[in-house]
């Protein structure tokens, strides 16, 4: 699939933004005041410029309004409702928090879950889809909140957590890798069921029906630069995880920790976030020989 | 909401005829003909005339090869479009109800004006089947020529689907795949039709008749005798001359 940068963006910080959030909502860091209004501002901003990302997506965006419409079929529509409606919830607890010096405790608690429930809801439009047996996968979920939760974790500060989540995380990733590379061969379609002619002998693609491109394989062909997907593994797995892990839990706890180990987990993300798409092989590709 | 209807009054789709397509492409030409002009948004290309054309197109003729054993292989012209799937995976997926399913007769539809143009339903879709317009940015899909087939404008032998109409082999029929009785469902029947991709749980109402092999006699045909075996000029000399010694 094509690892377009707009739906990367989009889930890696909307992701991380919703993870924050929720620990925010359950009063990690106990800040109030000030210094709840950046930690909040960071969650916002990076929640919404993720959601904000995914609107780039669209060949048609001035329609966006009604994808909050779908939400009892659509798991793209539930996840605008839920994101909406969990920044929604989570503002007053924000305000009270730096304006008022309250703690509305069961509102946070809310807030936290519908973050880990929009996150969910995330991780569905990818993982209901059964033409990419790659994302099809009960791990596709739980990889992306395992994510979202030690980032938020990260940028909460909360370092001990934040150290062993990372590392759950990764362990995830590990996991998902492994178990994906198994998903297509799995999902049993090949070039022989998807054009009905296996039964009768051995089939190869004679002839596209294009010499050129067109919107399929650049959307669902991509296969450019496979050939570093071990080495982008390895970029993952040691900045997403391992060293911003050893950083949380070596380091005093503080911003210099968060300040030196987010930009590293980020890039670390990115890249696993690049593999999620570039590595995914959507069925229709077998019509083109693929 | 973008439900699938629980069933359908009937199911009007394609049959085609893998047996009897000789991958002329005038279907294809004449399904951008026809849904180019129609009332959603023109088929648009990029770069016609440049390096890197591309375009939309809702069929496309892909060409396969079949090694079958002890028998010449065999081509196999495969005309590709949307196959109006009973359990359509694209319509559920579509977050502002722009993607649906006809309860009255099957054909799935892409309203343009509610489409946000995400292409989740492109990513549903197994078979291809879907593509996003790069001018308009709305999804486009084959509508069974819905403008054609209930068209009273139209003489009557003109109200199939164009690529039907214009198939000159006649490897494309049209009609109620619902109804056991119809001439389609019948040749389906006979022919042993099949869905494609099965295993995806799609349920495609659109089905292929696959090709009958070829003669076989062909296999154990005997080679002619190797003509170009004799040496020539100088050697055939030194040949018979060997040859009388």
């Amino acid at each position: 699939m094509h690892p377009a940068p707009s739906v990367i963006v989009f889930t890696a910080l909307s992701g991380l933004g919703f993870g924050l959030l929720a620990w925010l909502g359950l009063g990690l860091p106990a800040v109030y005041g000030w210094a709840a209004f950046w930690w909040y501002f960071v969650g916002y901003a990076l929640a919404v410029g993720g959601l904000m990302a995914s609107v780039l997506h669209l060949g048609n965006p001035k329609n966006g309004l009604k994808a909050f419409s779908q939400w009892r079929t659509s798991w793209l529509s539930r996840e605008g409702v839920a994101a909406v409606v969990t920044l929604l919830i989570i503002a007053p607890f924000a305000i009270g928090r730096i304006f008022l010096d309250t703690d509305w405790g069961w509102l946070g608690a809310i807030g936290s879950l519908l973050c880990l429930v929009t996150v969910f809801c995330t991780s569905m439009i990818y993982a209901q889809l059964r033409t990419v047996p790659r994302w099809n996968n009960a791990l596709t979920p739980v990889l992306f909140l395992a994510w979202s939760v030690a980032g938020g974790a990260l940028l909460a500060g909360q370092a001990v957590a934040a150290g062993l989540l990372l590392l759950l995380a990764g362990g995830v990733q590990v996991a998902y890798w492994l178990r994906g590379d198994q998903r297509f061969a799995e999902a049993g379609s090949t070039i022989g069921t998807a054009t009905g002619l296996g039964a009768l002998g051995r089939v190869r693609l004679f002839e596209p029906p294009h010499q050129g491109t067109n919107y399929l394989l650049k959307e669902m062909g991509f296969s450019v630069a496979r050939k570093h997907a071990v080495k982008l593994r390895v970029i993952a797995l040691a900045a997403g995880s391992l060293m911003p892990a050893v950083i949380c839990i070596l380091m005093p706890a503080g911003y210099v920790a968060i300040l030196i180990a987010f930009p590293i987990h980020l890039v670390g993300i990115f890249a696993a976030r690049w593999l999620f798409f570039a590595e995914a092989d959507h069925v229709m590709k077998l019509y083109y020989g693929g | 909401m973008t439900a699938l209807p629980q069933s359908t009054d009937r199911k009007l789709g394609l049959v085609i005829d893998l047996d009897t397509c000789v991958g002329c492409h005038a279907c294809v030409i004449n399904c951008k003909e026809w849904n180019t002009s129609g009332t959603g948004a023109p088929l648009s290309d990029q770069e016609p005339y440049g390096d890197t054309p591309m375009g939309t197109f809702l069929n496309r003729i892909h060409t396969f090869e079949v090694e079958v054993e002890a028998s010449p292989a065999q081509m196999v012209h495969f005309p590709k479009s949307c196959l109006h799937c009973d359990d359509a995976p694209c319509v559920t997926v579509c977050p502002t109800g722009a993607s649906y399913k006809r309860s009255e007769d099957g054909i799935v539809l892409v309203n343009e004006d509610d489409c946000i143009g995400c292409g989740l339903c492109a990513w549903a879709c197994p078979y291809g089947a879907r593509e996003l317009d790069q001018e308009a940015g709305v999804m486009k899909k084959c509508t069974l020529c819905v403008d054609r087939i209930y068209n009273e404008n139209l003489p009557e032998e003109d109200r199939v689907p164009a690529c039907v109409r214009t198939c000159p082999a006649g490897a494309r029929h049209f009609g109620d795949l619902g109804d056991p009785s119809s001439a389609v469902s019948q040749l389906v029947a006979e022919r042993g039709g099949m869905d494609l991709m099965p295993e995806q749980g799609t349920k495609p109402v659109n089905k292929y008749l696959p090709p009958r092999l070829r003669d076989r006699s062909m296999s154990g045909g005997k080679s002619l005798e190797s003509k170009g075996d004799s040496p020539k000029g100088l050697l055939s000399w030194i040949d018979r001359a060997l040859e009388a010694l």
